[in-house]
């Protein structure tokens, strides 16, 4: 088992390496000059040519690529252009708000999806299973970033009963466990809930009608199982695909919550991506696409060996 | 028929849907099996051998089904059993060994904790005698290293040694009565023989009741003392496996029985060298349903329904040619 997770691991190195040249290689291939925002319109040749050796936008790419990799191995990605503060910092502080939503989001979702999938599982092409089907249909194909701002407007600015922005009192971007704090979460997590939960329940409504209609549920009930009985057996046997969608619909949130996290103003990474975009911030936005899309290549990892120690059938070897 | 029946099934219809596309799966099966007694039920595939096996434990999806007649298992009225004393019966009372075995298991759980699973249920003992009482049950059947296997998974063992764990998962109950749907028909020639003596055996020693089908004579041979000859849904031959082989009397026993001497002897051989096809189930013919098929057939034989006709002590077939169809059998058969 332990030489099976290593062996995970060892295999997420390259498929980590080619991920930080693809992310660099997009960032730098894209057109417009990444210091356009920082300099004065006015600014002399001079000065130009002096910011450009010191953020090393002179050498060529290769040299370019292996210093940044060099040093992203050591923690340090570098400085961010607009806010001349430590990238390191800047995506990790964003990388924990947007965990922290996402999963909460991932967690909501993955509850009342596995509660729409299995109803509509067990009670197929009745009126419960369309009425949840339907539901995780709408999570699916609603624009979330309409919903949030439905719900800001009815639970925000006409209930009053939540804020409306940020991720804390007064808008700050350090997250901390109490209720002050907490309340910021509701809305941007429920919005953003409602993506996994549809895909969660579509998943888990196939998974179980797929289940049930297999000769071993006949077995269950020949050796006197309950009905509740079966069901923890159809659980178990619905849980280790359910379980890795969920994983994956967290890594997606991680990074794609971009609208979500601009209506909110949640001072996450996909907040920190939109600012890093628009203000062509390349040390930001390529420090930020190598964590996410690392965390994303761990997060397979992780829903890898978990899987398999909860499905026998897929091998160890 | 006899006192000590412990099985006991009185016309008992099972019809799948409803309306014009309703399929009559089983047409008034009665069928007693005493205590101690092994009864094959054969027939081709189609002929509702598993339907009817599958009544006695009532595991047809109680919405899409309709089921009349009676059924007494051990004295239990099997069809009016309240939903949980149905499942007390399952297992504890009546337990049933499926063809394949890889697919009845719950593959994600290990086949001992399936065991173990069901002696809880039924006897509520602590886990650790459920676990020593697995670990017996699958000395019993003979199945080697047995606390390795016990941790094993369905997929992890080979086909002859899972139909020995599904063998000690149905006996785990000590239940009076075992259901067997061909359980041999997936296995390989050598294995098929080693999984129907162990059979054989524990009916012996356990004093087992069995409901053995099959669609191989040759299987139903070797552990049954009567067989039951199903057609479209009916027993249209019963008596003791001698008679049976002997002299049977409806023309599709007979038809079965020259089926397998002309054919190849492969055992688990689909009995398919009968000219014409089974009738669909779902428009079934008036009279005889085998009359289209029958070289004995006459009008008469294709209106009303047909009668058990009695020949003997415990012989009796459904056929209105009985008086020409003991005529001297061509082919020596021996039992
Ligand atoms: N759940 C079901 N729904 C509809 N038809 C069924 C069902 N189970 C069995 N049948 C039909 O009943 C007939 C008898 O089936 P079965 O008892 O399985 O035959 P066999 O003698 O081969 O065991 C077949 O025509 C089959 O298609
Ligand atoms: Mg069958």
């Amino acid at each position: 088992m332990i030489l099976f997770i290593l062996r995970r691991i060892l295999y997420a190195i390259p498929i980590m390496f080619g991920v930080a040249l693809v992310c660099f290689s997009l960032v730098h291939l894209a057109p417009g000059d990444p210091l356009v925002s920082v300099l004065p319109p006015d600014a002399s040749a001079e000065l130009q040519k002096q910011l450009r050796t010191l953020y090393g936008f002179d050498r060529s790419l290769p040299e370019q690529f292996f210093s940044w990799i060099l040093r992203a191995v050591t923690g340090d990605l570098g400085t961010s252009i607009a806010s001349s503060r430590s990238v390191t910092e800047e995506v990790f502080r964003a990388v924990k708000n947007t965990l922290i939503l996402a999963s909460f989001a991932t967690l909501i979702g993955f509850f009342f999806g596995s509660l729409f999938g299995f109803v509509a599982g067990y009670f197929r092409d009745t009126f419960v299973d369309k009425l949840a089907s339907f539901i995780s249909v709408m999570g699916v194909s609603v624009p979330h970033y309409w919903l949030g701002m439905v719900l800001v407007i009815i639970f925000a600015a006409q209930l009053n009963w939540l804020p409306a922005t940020g991720a804390g009192p007064g808008g700050s971007a350090d997250w901390a466990w109490d209720w002050a704090h907490m309340r910021h979460l509701v809305l941007p997590a429920i919005t953003m809930s409602v993506i996994p939960m549809g895909i969660i329940a579509r998943t888990v409504r196939a998974l179980v009608a797929d289940t049930l209609a297999q000769e071993f549920i006949i077995g269950l009930r020949a050796m006197g199982l309950t009905d509740f009985g079966v069901f923890r057996h159809v659980v178990k046997n619905v849980a280790p695909t359910a379980l890795a969608v969920m994983g994956l619909q967290l890594g997606y949130l991680l990074g794609g919550s971009i609208l979500i996290e601009t209506v909110f103003s949640w001072p996450g990474t996909g907040f920190l991506l939109n600012s890093a975009i628009f203000q062509r911030d390349l040390p930001l936005l390529q420090g930020t696409i190598l964590v996410l899309a690392i965390f994303f290549v761990l997060l397979n990892v992780l829903v890898d060996i978990l899987q398999s120690t909860l499905d026998p059938r897929i091998t160890r070897q | 028929m006899s006192q000590d029946a412990i099985i006991e099934i009185k016309d008992l219809e099972v019809v799948f849907g409803s309306g014009s596309a309703a399929v009559r799966a089983v047409n008034g099966v009665s069928l007693c099996v005493e205590r101690g007694q092994t009864v094959a039920l054969i027939g081709e595939s189609g002929s509702g051998k598993s339907v009817t096996l599958r009544s006695l434990l009532r595991l047809h999806a109680p919405k899409r089904t309709s089921i009349k007649g009676s059924i007494r298992v051990a004295g239990h009225d099997v069809l009016s059993l309240s939903s949980s004393a149905l499942s007390d019966f399952r297992g504890e009372v009546c337990s049933m060994i499926f063809q394949e075995p890889l697919l009845a298991l719950d593959p994600v759980y290990s086949v001992g904790d399936q065991i173990i699973e069901s002696i809880q249920r039924h006897k509520g003992c602590s886990r650790a005698e459920a676990n020593k009482k697995a670990l017996a049950l699958f000395e019993r059947v003979k199945i080697p290293s047995p606390e390795r296997r016990l941790a094993a998974y369905p997929h992890e063992m080979s086909g002859g040694m899972r139909q020995r764990a599904m063998i000690a998962l149905a006996l785990a109950c000590d239940p009076q009565v075992l259901l067997a749907d061909e359980p041999t028909t997936a296995l390989d020639a050598t294995v098929q023989i080693q999984i129907l003596l162990l059979l054989r055996e524990l009916q012996k020693t356990l004093g087992l009741s069995i409901v053995f089908v099959t669609h191989d004579i040759g299987a139903a041979v070797e552990v049954a003392d009567r067989i039951a000859v199903m057609y479209a849904g009916q027993i249209v031959e019963e008596g003791d496996v001698r008679t049976i082989m002997r002299a049977p009397r409806h023309p599709y026993t007979k038809a079965l029985l020259q089926s397998r001497a002309h054919g190849s002897l492969d055992r688990g051989q689909r009995l398919a060298t009968i000219p014409g096809a089974p009738p669909d189930l779902a428009k079934l013919p008036p009279g005889c349903a085998f009359a289209p098929r029958c070289a004995y057939a006459q009008d008469a034989c294709r209106e009303g329904t047909i009668a058990l006709v009695s020949l003997g002590e415990s012989h009796g077939a459904r056929c209105r040619r009985t008086d020409v169809t003991h005529l001297p059998h061509t082919e020596s058969v021996e039992a």
